[in-house]
């Protein structure tokens, strides 16, 4: 392996091998390259017959794609991870706290911490929930939080994901895979199981349940249906859950709780894990013409007696504006610094950051605020000179629009080839759960991996990959 | 359960039990033509695919029949909206509707049978390929009623499944009988003439029903003997007294998980008392053609109460 100016996690510039991988490596070095080969594509298979697929939109068919999958796992050591988990309980706790503040006192504003126009100019700021405190406080129940990594030590949050965050389904059915190729590999390694997690969200939401839940609350999943993309995910987790898979159609007000069509009659719903965009949410509320959502949910919701998770209006910590105030906003909190570092971030609002973003344009990763999946991005190195005027011309007309960041090294792993291992950039989704009393961390996530040499987009969308995580036990 | 989810659980296995008696009735006509001539054969085409229902479709793109045309139609015409193939794109899109619904094992029945018969029928299907074709139909209902009984909680999804499956196969073989009641109709024409015993068998192989036939009667085939087995035996699987008696079990038991009884339920009492103690002669007495077209009715009064009284449908 040759050094590169990228960070290594499984191997040290000399080739050796990091402690994290040691056992791993043993195990590897013993396996037939036949066998292995033969597991690569079986790996696939695998996926193809338990319908692990997704719906990849714009294309002309409704077409099921697979995500590729790597397997060579990523592995976190137990320190690493409690160093993580530390970091991450702190930035969701504040974002939990910004959301209540955001929509009562905005004291956060008053203190001159971040300027009103960050969010009364953010399409996801929904003015229906000014005043109003959701059941137990809590408005991101589930929370994705993108990581990166550079170094030994350094870790950074790339993005914050408190719409719908998804890719957990990956995580399970990747480990699932990994158990079914190589059992003797998990016999040899300890690693800290991720299968209850449908177990812990269970548990998570129905601790937010409303006060009017009576028994063992309800809860639902709310899909699109089977032409979203990660229908998929919804079906896996409610059949995980023991939650009913709903859509709107299955769903109306009956007094006054939001019920479900059953084979017994309209039964109610507790809490909604919703799985659709708020503006899909309720068509009297936000688009008429939604035929996903219910009609009077928004009344329900706000007179306490149904959950909705995540919270409507929670859109707006996706935003890269907000983004680039968390350190702001974790310190207002939290009153502690920053466990966990920002990519340093150019707002494009502000003209001094502007004029760098367009000098130094081929150099920068520039991101549209309120854009997700990777589309709508310029990669400065990797555009050419056509696509860097063009970007420019659009920096210029909506300034407001965009946020730049330096191209990060982010740091490799190694994946499986015919030719042997080859190292691929990636980054890490954990899947975070709040509760009103407890933010739970499942250890492990989705790791997502570019599988193109050289690539830094690992979105699956453009073609990314994903690997099964480990976070190795003490 | 979800009144939808229902739904879908119901006619996935409607769809199911379609695609399988599809395929036993190719089977039927693949074998009769392999047997006869030429022109006998021809005909033997067109008999299977007026008996499929599909005359005035497969008219409408060809003029001849050969076996061929007559599997690609029924196996894979795109203009054919109940071809086998686009039966296969309901059972998955109904399990993909249902997949809460259903245990792994079933999914994975019907997916992987899903991409293997989509990809065998994504090209036309020559004389080499259409009986692995047609096995291949066969055993995803195979696989997937046993992933069913083997991995399934007893409780409503499993009852939904199994009425649609009935449903589904009481109907199938009620029609195909009824397009055969010309043969079936015992009439002085046939009484001492040599009938043709292969349109006979024809009729017993297009609900799988020889093998089974010929041993319960010694190999005598006669009209009365036959219509007898299709109609009223009970040890038959395929037949409809059978069809009927596993539909009623399966109403009965969602009746007792909800503890009320609907109108399917009704129905199915109804339809019982006017089936209990008829003999082969009270048949023939009122008319095959009659009583099939009554009994089809009846069928599909039931399969639309079930989604009234399980509310299927908004």
């Amino acid at each position: 392996m040759a050094a590169s100016e990228f960070f290594d996690e499984m191997h040290k510039p000399d080739g050796s091998v990091r402690d994290a991988y040691s056992g791993y490596q043993k195990w590897y070095g013993e396996q037939e390259k036949s066998f292995l080969k033969r597991k690569h594509r079986d790996a696939e298979n695998a996926f193809r017959r338990t319908g692990i697929t997704f719906n990849v939109y714009g294309e002309d068919e409704a077409e099921e794609r697979l995500i590729p999958f790597d397997m060579v796992p990523r592995i976190i050591t137990a320190h690493e991870w409690r160093k993580l988990t530390k970091g991450i309980e702190q930035r969701v706790s504040a974002l939990n706290a910004f959301m209540h503040d955001l929509y009562h006192r905005q004291e956060i504003i008053r203190a001159g911490r971040v300027p009103e126009h960050l969010f009364r100019n953010n399409a996801a700021w929904l003015p229906d929930m000014v005043g109003f405190t959701p059941p137990g406080g809590v408005y991101t129940h589930i929370v994705g939080i993108d990581l990166v990594r550079t170094g030994p030590d350094e870790f950074y949050v790339l993005e914050d994901n408190a719409r719908t965050p998804s890719g957990v389904s990956y995580m399970l059915e990747n480990r699932e895979t990994m158990m079914a190729m190589f059992p003797e590999l998990f016999m040899r390694v300890p690693v800290e199981s991720v299968s209850n997690y449908p177990r812990r969200l269970a548990k998570s939401l129905a601790a937010c349940a409303p006060d009017c839940a009576e028994g063992r609350p309800v809860v639902a999943v709310l899909t699109p249906g089977i032409f979203n993309s990660a229908y998929f995910e919804h079906a896996f987790l409610a059949e995980q859950m023991g939650a009913e898979l709903v859509e709107g159609r299955d769903l109306r007000v009956v007094d006054g709780r939001v019920a479900m069509r059953t084979t017994w009659g309209y039964k109610p719903i507790d809490v909604i894990y919703r799985r659709v965009d708020d503006e899909y949410l309720d068509p009297l509320s936000f688009s008429p013409d939604s035929v996903l959502g219910v009609p009077g949910i928004m009344d329900v919701y706000r007179a306490g007696r149904v959950t909705i998770a995540n919270a409507p209006g929670t859109g707006v910590c996706d935003d890269k504006a907000i983004y680039s105030f968390m350190p702001e906003i974790v310190e207002f909190y939290t009153g502690e610094k920053p466990l966990l570092p920002n990519v340093q971030t150019w707002r494009c609002s502000d003209p001094d950051s502007l004029a760098y973003v367009l000098d130094n344009l081929s150099e920068l990763v520039v991101k549209e605020v309120h854009g997700s999946g990777g589309y709508g991005m310029l990669i400065g190195p990797a555009a050419s000179k056509r696509e860097l005027s063009d970007f420019a011309a659009k920096l210029r007309a909506h300034p407001e629009g965009y946020i730049a960041q330096p191209t990060l090294a982010l740091s490799t792993c190694p994946i499986f080839t015919n030719r042997g291992l080859a190292p691929r950039h990636l980054d890490l989704r954990p899947f975070v759960l709040v509760s009103p009393d407890k933010v739970d961390i499942t250890p492990g996530g989705l790791t997502r991996v570019a599988m193109k040499q050289g690539s830094l987009v690992v979105n699956s969308s453009q073609g990314g990959g994903t690997k099964d995580t480990w976070v190795l036990k003490d | 359960m979800l009144g939808r989810t229902a739904n879908s659980l119901f006619w996935m296995f409607r769809y199911l039990e379609r695609a399988e008696n599809t395929a036993r009735l190719l089977d039927a006509g693949l074998r009769m033509a392999l047997t006869r001539d030429s022109v006998s054969a021809e005909e033997e085409w067109r008999s299977v695919i007026e008996t499929a229902g599909h005359r005035r479709g497969y008219e409408a793109k060809h003029a001849t029949y050969t076996g061929m045309q007559a599997w690609n139609y029924m196996l894979r015409d795109k203009d054919n909206s109940a071809s086998v193939l686009n039966t296969f794109q309901q059972i998955r899109s109904n399990a993909r509707e249902a997949r809460s619904a259903i245990t792994s094992e079933v999914w994975e029945a019907v997916n992987d049978s899903w991409l293997q018969i989509k990809d065998m029928l994504a090209r036309p299907v020559g004389e080499q390929r259409v009986g692995e074709v047609l096995t291949a139909v066969r055993r995803a209902g195979t696989l997937a009623h046993g992933a069913v009984l083997g991995s399934m909680l007893r409780e409503e999804g499993f009852h939904f499944a199994w009425a649609g499956t009935f449903i589904e196969r009481a109907d199938n073989i009620a029609r195909i009988m009824d397009i055969k009641y010309y043969l079936l109709l015992p009439s002085l024409s046939y009484v001492g003439s040599s009938m043709d015993t292969g349109q006979w068998d024809m009729v017993l192989r297009s609900v799988s029903g020889d093998s089974a036939y010929r041993w319960l009667n010694a190999g005598q085939i006669d009209a009365r003997g036959i219509v007898n087995f299709l109609v009223l035996d009970e040890r038959f699987p395929r037949s409809l007294a059978y069809s009927h008696a596993a539909l009623r079990e399966n109403l009965a038991a969602l009746a007792r998980i909800h503890g009320i009884e609907g109108t399917s339920n009704e129905l199915m009492r109804e339809s019982d008392m006017r089936l209990s103690g008829l003999s082969i002669e009270d048949v023939f007495d009122k008319g095959l053609h009659k009583f099939l077209t009554d009994f089809t009715a009846a069928n599909s009064s039931i399969a639309q109460a079930i989604g009234q009284d399980y509310r299927f449908l908004a």
